[in-house]
Parts: C-alpha cells; sequence; structure tokens
C-alpha cells in the first residue's frame, strides 16, 4: 500500500535488523490503517518512542525493572534430557518463562508502561489472548498505580481462568468480548474501539508484534532482550552462536524477541511455528502462512486468513495465544525473503510437546510454547550432534494445566502417553 | 461539479440543508435496501452512505456492527452491494458512496471496484481504516474514473493531518463529531462545529458531520456551521427494531423525514 517514495526499507540492503519506514512499513507490509481519530495518537506515540529508545534515564529505569522486577536476565538452559530424547542437535531452552508473570510478554509491558507514563497518561488499555499480555498488562499497571482495563474474548476468558482471576486479583478491570468468535482479534477491535473514544485520556497497551505503526516496532525492540542475552549466553555456554532458532508465532513477539537479534547472521536458520490447530481447513487452524492472503486488519497490512470475500476468517489453536487470524507485519516480510522458515503444529503435536518436556525437564511449558517444543521435535534429530538448537520457551503452563487435564480425559489414548 | 460535491454544495443566498442516511447493505436484506434507497431519495436524502459489511468494523459501535452481522448472515458480498447500487442509481439520480474498511474491497481488486462502480455510476467510495497516508496506491483508480475519495477528518487531526487530507480528498470531508465509535448521542460536542471551522481553512470542499447525529436540533445545528449532516446508527436503530415489519421501509423513511424536516421547519 506503500507509495514508492516512502518504501525505504530495503530488502536486500545490508541489514534485517533495521527500522520500517517512517510509516512503519516493512517492505510491503505493515504501515497504518485505523480511523482517522487515532492517527494523532500514532504520531505522538511514535516520536515518544523514538526518543526515549535513546534516552539513557528510560533505558536506565527500564533496565533496572527487567533486572530487578521481572527478573532478568532469564537463564538458557540446556535440556539434557531432551537432547538425548532427540538424538540430534543439542537443545537449548531460552527460559522466559521464568520472568516474572511467566511469560516473555512483561518484557513489552515494561517498556510500554513507562512510555504511557512519559506521555501522562493515567488510564491503561489493552487486549489479551491467553491472558498473559493481560496478566503483564494488569502487573506493570499495579505498579505504577494506573488504572487498567483489559479486553478479553469470551472464550479466552473460559480457557484461561486463571489469568482471568490473577488480572482482577491485581486490580485490573477485565471486561468480555462476547463478539466473533471471542477470541483475540476480537479483544483487539473492543480495545480499539475503546482507545477511539478515549484517545485523550488512555494508553492502549498492545502486546504483540502486530497492528498498526508503531507497535511492531516498539514491540519487537522491547522483546529483542531476548536474542541479545541469548547471545552471550550461548557464547559463554558453548563457544559459538546457534545454529537453529525456533519459536512459536501468534502475533509474534517472542518469535521477533528472538530472531531480532541473529537476523543478519546468514548461518543460523530461523523457524516461527504456527497454530496448525485441528487441520488444514480453513477455520480449524491459526496458520496464516499457510492458507492465508496479504490483507488488511486491525491497522496493518499482512498475511490474514480470510475467506473468498474477504471477511476474517475464524481461527482455532487449543492454545488461546496463538489463536489470531493475522500475523505481525515483520513476519510477513521475512516470510517473502526466505529469511525465516514457518511451519505449524498442530493441537495434538503441542499437547504430547506440553507432556514430553514436563516429563523429561520438569518444565512446564505454556500450550503456545509448547507448539515450538513440537516443532523441535521434529526437527532436532535431524540435525548433527555438533549444532544448537534453541528453542524460545516463553511461557509458563500453569496456565493450562486445566486445558490439557480436561483433554486427557476425553481422550484416554493421549492421556496414557 | 461532479457527483456528491454538486450534490453538497452550497447555493448562494441558501441555507445548507444536506441530509445523507447511511444504511447497511443487505440490513435486513438485499431486497428491502433497495426499496429503502428509493424511498430515501424521494424523501430529499442529499447523498446515501452505503455501506458494504465487514466483519470486524473496529470503527463501529454496537448498532452498525450489528446491522453488519445481519448483512453477513444474508451472505451479502462487494459484488451484491455493487449490483444493489447500480439497480438503485438505474432508478434514481440519488447519488451513492459505498462505505467500507479495506479488506474486503482489496479482496474484491480495487482496479475491479473501481471499474464496476464505474460503469454502474456510483460516485463515491469512503474507507474508514484508510488513511491518506496510505492511500497513494488506492485512489489512483478511482479518481481516474471521476469517482470521489472520501477521507474521515476528526477532532484529533492536527492542522497538517488537515491539510494532507483536503489533498488527498475529493467530493465531500467527511468530519467526525466527536472522538469514538459511530452510535447515537444526546449532544453534537462543540468540537464538531470547531473542526468544520479548522477544515475549512484547508479545503473548499463541502463538509458533512457525522457520529452521533440522531435528532432534528442536532441536525439543525450542523447546518449552522457545516453543509450536510450525516445520520447513521440512529437510522440503522430504526431499521433494526423494524425487522420483520411490513411497514419497515415507510417507518424508517417517516423517521428520516421526521429529521430532515423538523430541521427546516
Amino acid at each position: 500500500m506503500a507509495n514508492q517514495s516512502t518504501r525505504s526499507h530495503q530488502p536486500t540492503g545490508p541489514s534485517l535488523r533495521s527500522d520500517p519506514d517512517a510509516l512503519g512499513h516493512f517492505g510491503e507490509y505493515g504501515g497504518r490503517f485505523v480511523p482517522e481519530t487515532l492517527m494523532r495518537a500514532l504520531e505522538e506515540l511514535t516520536s515518544q518512542f523514538l526518543r526515549a529508545r535513546h534516552d539513557p534515564e528510560f533505558l536506565a529505569e527500564n533496565g533496572a525493572l527487567l533486572r530487578h522486577y521481572s527478573g532478568r536476565p532469564t537463564p538458557l538452559f540446556f535440556a539434557r534430557r531432551l537432547t538425548e530424547r532427540c538424538g540430534g542437535a543439542r537443545i537449548y531452552l531460552k527460559r522466559e518463562d521464568l520472568n516474572h508473570t511467566g511469560a516473555h510478554k512483561i518484557n513489552n509491558a515494561i517498556g510500554q508502561i513507562l512510555l504511557a507514563r512519559r506521555m501522562g497518561k493515567h488510564r491503561i488499555i489493552a487486549e489479551t489472548g491467553a491472558g498473559q499480555h493481560g496478566v503483564a498488562t494488569a502487573t506493570v499497571c499495579a505498579l505504577m498505580g494506573l488504572q487498567c482495563v483489559v479486553y478479553m474474548g469470551s472464550e479466552d476468558m473460559r480457557r484461561q481462568e486463571l489469568n482471568v482471576f490473577r488480572m482482577r486479583l491485581l486490580g485490573a478491570e477485565v471486561r468480555a468480548v462476547g463478539a466473533g468468535s471471542r477470541t483475540l482479534k476480537d479483544a483487539i477491535n473492543e480495545a480499539l474501539r475503546d482507545w477511539v473514544t478515549n484517545v485523550e485520556s488512555t494508553y492502549y497497551l498492545l502486546g504483540s508484534a502486530l497492528g498498526p505503526h508503531p507497535y511492531p516496532l516498539i514491540v519487537r525492540e522491547f522483546q529483542s532482550i531476548i536474542g541479545r542475552e541469548t547471545r552471550g549466553q550461548i557464547m559463554e555456554a558453548e563457544g559459538k552462536l546457534p545454529d537453529a532458532l525456533v519459536a512459536c508465532v501468534g502475533g509474534g513477539s517472542n518469535a521477533i524477541g528472538l530472531f531480532h537479534e541473529f537476523l543478519d547472521e546468514p548461518g543460523i536458520r530461523m523457524v516461527g511455528v504456527e497454530a496448525g490447530g485441528m487441520g488444514p481447513a480453513l477455520g480449524q487452524h491459526a496458520s496464516r502462512f499457510d492458507g492465508g492472503r496479504v490483507g488488511v486488519l486491525q491497522g496493518t497490512r499482512s498475511f490474514i486468513l480470510q475467506d473468498g470475500q474477504g471477511q476474517i476468517a475464524s481461527t482455532h489453536s487449543i492454545s488461546a495465544g496463538l489463536d489470531y487470524a493475522a500475523v505481525g507485519p515483520e513476519h510477513a516480510l521475512l516470510h517473502d525473503l526466505g529469511r525465516v522458515e514457518y511451519a505449524r503444529a498442530g493441537d495434538d503435536e503441542a499437547i504430547e510437546a506440553f507432556q514430553l518436556l514436563s516429563r523429561l525437564e520438569g518444565i512446564i511449558p505454556a500450550l503456545e510454547s509448547a507448539h515450538a517444543v513440537a516443532h523441535t521435535l521434529k526437527m532436532a534429530p535431524s540435525m548433527s550432534a555438533r549444532e544448537i538448537l534453541i528453542v524460545n520457551l516463553s511461557g509458563r503452563g500453569d496456565k493450562d494445566v486445566q486445558t490439557v487435564a480436561d483433554r486427557l480425559a476425553a481422550d484416554p489414548i493421549a492421556g496414557a502417553f | 461539479m461532479p457527483g456528491t460535491a454538486a450534490r453538497l454544495a452550497r447555493v448562494e443566498g441558501q441555507r445548507p440543508n444536506g441530509l445523507i442516511p447511511f444504511i447497511t447493505a443487505g440490513d435486513p436484506d438485499l431486497e428491502t435496501t433497495g426499496e429503502l434507497i428509493l424511498a430515501l431519495d424521494r424523501a430529499g436524502a442529499a447523498v446515501l452512505e452505503l455501506g458494504v459489511p465487514f466483519s470486524d468494523p473496529m470503527a463501529d459501535g454496537p448498532v452498525i456492527q450489528r446491522a453488519s452481522e445481519r448483512a453477513l448472515k444474508n451472505r451479502v458480498s462487494v459484488s451484491d452491494c455493487l449490483a444493489l447500487a447500480g439497480q438503485a442509481r438505474r432508478e434514481c439520480s440519488l447519488p451513492i458512496v459505498l462505505f467500507s474498511y479495506l479488506n474486503p474491497l482489496l479482496s474484491f481488486g480495487l482496479e475491479r471496484l473501481a471499474e464496476e462502480m464505474s460503469e454502474s455510476r456510483i460516485e463515491g467510495l469512503l474507507v474508514t481504516d484508510l488513511t491518506p497516508e496510505e492511500s497513494g496506491a488506492v485512489t489512483p483508480a478511482f479518481r481516474a474514473r471521476g469517482i470521489d475519495v472520501i477521507f474521515l477528518a476528526a477532532p484529533t487531526s492536527t492542522d497538517d493531518r488537515l491539510e494532507l487530507i483536503s489533498r488527498a480528498a475529493s467530493g465531500f470531508i467527511y468530519a467526525v463529531s466527536r472522538t469514538g465509535v459511530t452510535g447515537v448521542q444526546e449532544n453534537l460536542s462543540e468540537a464538531a462545529r470547531q473542526l468544520a471551522g479548522r477544515i475549512r481553512r484547508f479545503s473548499s470542499l463541502p463538509v458533512a458531520v457525522g457520529f452521533g447525529v440522531s435528532r432534528p436540533e442536532q441536525v439543525r445545528e450542523v447546518w449552522q456551521f457545516a453543509d450536510a449532516a450525516v445520520v447513521g446508527s440512529a437510522l440503522v436503530r430504526e431499521i433494526e427494531q423494524r425487522r420483520g415489519q411490513a411497514d419497515l421501509v415507510k417507518r424508517v423513511t417517516d423517521f428520516f423525514r421526521w429529521l430532515k424536516e423538523g430541521s427546516e421547519g
């Protein structure tokens, strides 16, 4: 959609780590497709962010919170028994599940709440799918003493009851969204409607690398600490860079957070794992690169699951955090460039990986992260024992225990695993 | 001056009196929408905004969301909307503006859309989630065929943005009366008056004010500082409440007449 004159991103240029152009285009993707009412707020947010990212005071406060509040750096853990089981690459887990609140989402929430405070906003709104971003937002709002409203699809509230309770405990108001498929997409619509209405007083703390510019850039920036830490940690542990990186992709924030640091290292293979759900039919999965088409949804141009009329398709995944019809625009560019491969793991594979990691390593992963583990089980055996594969363990699975228990009770064969 | 602008242009010595109804194509069904268009033309509509339904109308409040849902349940497509508008244009001279979100239009194909709109003599297009910045690849196909591309201006738009909007716009400029989604409200904000005044500094196009207009006194208020008022949610709510009733078209048209004539009186 960009004019030629606004395209500054050079896919063939020297770095894949550069910023999008001034209007937020990653190649032909991204941009700002929003009602005019939001444009000034997006422009202000962009200029505030561009100043803050180089402001030593901002960076010092952000760094201190990441360290003393969230507990960073998170460990890079060698998964010995998983490695033995796979019989191939040496598998490391980047333990984002050990962050305060239990997932990588807090990295972005801390950065953005500091931005909101700089901008003098007292009311914070957020959308959430699995509830991890909602919990992270409610957490930082409690920390800063700011009002917090979280929109969540009523189907997701059912799936992630524990996180709903956590958010309320943290003082947030959780508003159920009963429209559409009652999942993340519908929660984003409702958050955008709130923002359009209360734009003067309200900061929209968006949780994934999607939506209108500057959100994909902001979220990437605040999540890219995952990859920066990983580089130092793997050099210390192995004396060399990894051969492969694997992360699950819903909107794509934990994946871009791990990948960004390494995009200019041509020897490192990267795989983003989408939700294969129950099968390849439209409506049964959330694999945007395998069944989606380029379109515009919720402020950004990217790959979108839609029907032949351009109506947004319903999606399915056992993990609420991957259950979304669009993918972050930078992933769309990385897909087209062939820099990142995108694979899929289905509900059953994720459940199996969820149990396997629990038993082999004593780590219960989030169902989202279990998709990345599931792909690792397929990929690692084909690699040599000298090679290194790093999986981003984006969150912990406490929130999913009930979902998995129900599933195993209903399916005795899987339960006997 | 072609199309929508001519219908809304100020006439020397006369007070503005444009009233623009918004209805969603296929709500409650395509046949009724067709009858409504003709009836609204007879009732004195200046221009008609025809909503092309989208599954994720993020700028719309609950009333128009429900209208989109009803239309999508009827499987109303962009093609259906074009056929409906084309048929109406053969039977009356009311200028029609298609009102939608970008994704269904992209899916249909912009070049094809422009071509078919031109063949059906549909005068304008307003895409809620299209800003001037992203319009460079969209507008040429329509402008080349004399189709107006209408943009929103909001109370939050800076002067720089109003200038940008004015440069990109044709037909008229749709001034959003307040921050918020579409919907009915009791009082039009002073923000609408100020915005209309600011737009005039950058554009000579007619200004239509929408979002929240539901009563004759509001229409009269808008006519003091703008060329036309848009009535959307209030009209769509009438359609919703009269669903299944034999006199739906008459009742909805009566409501529109009450708004228009009550304001002129």
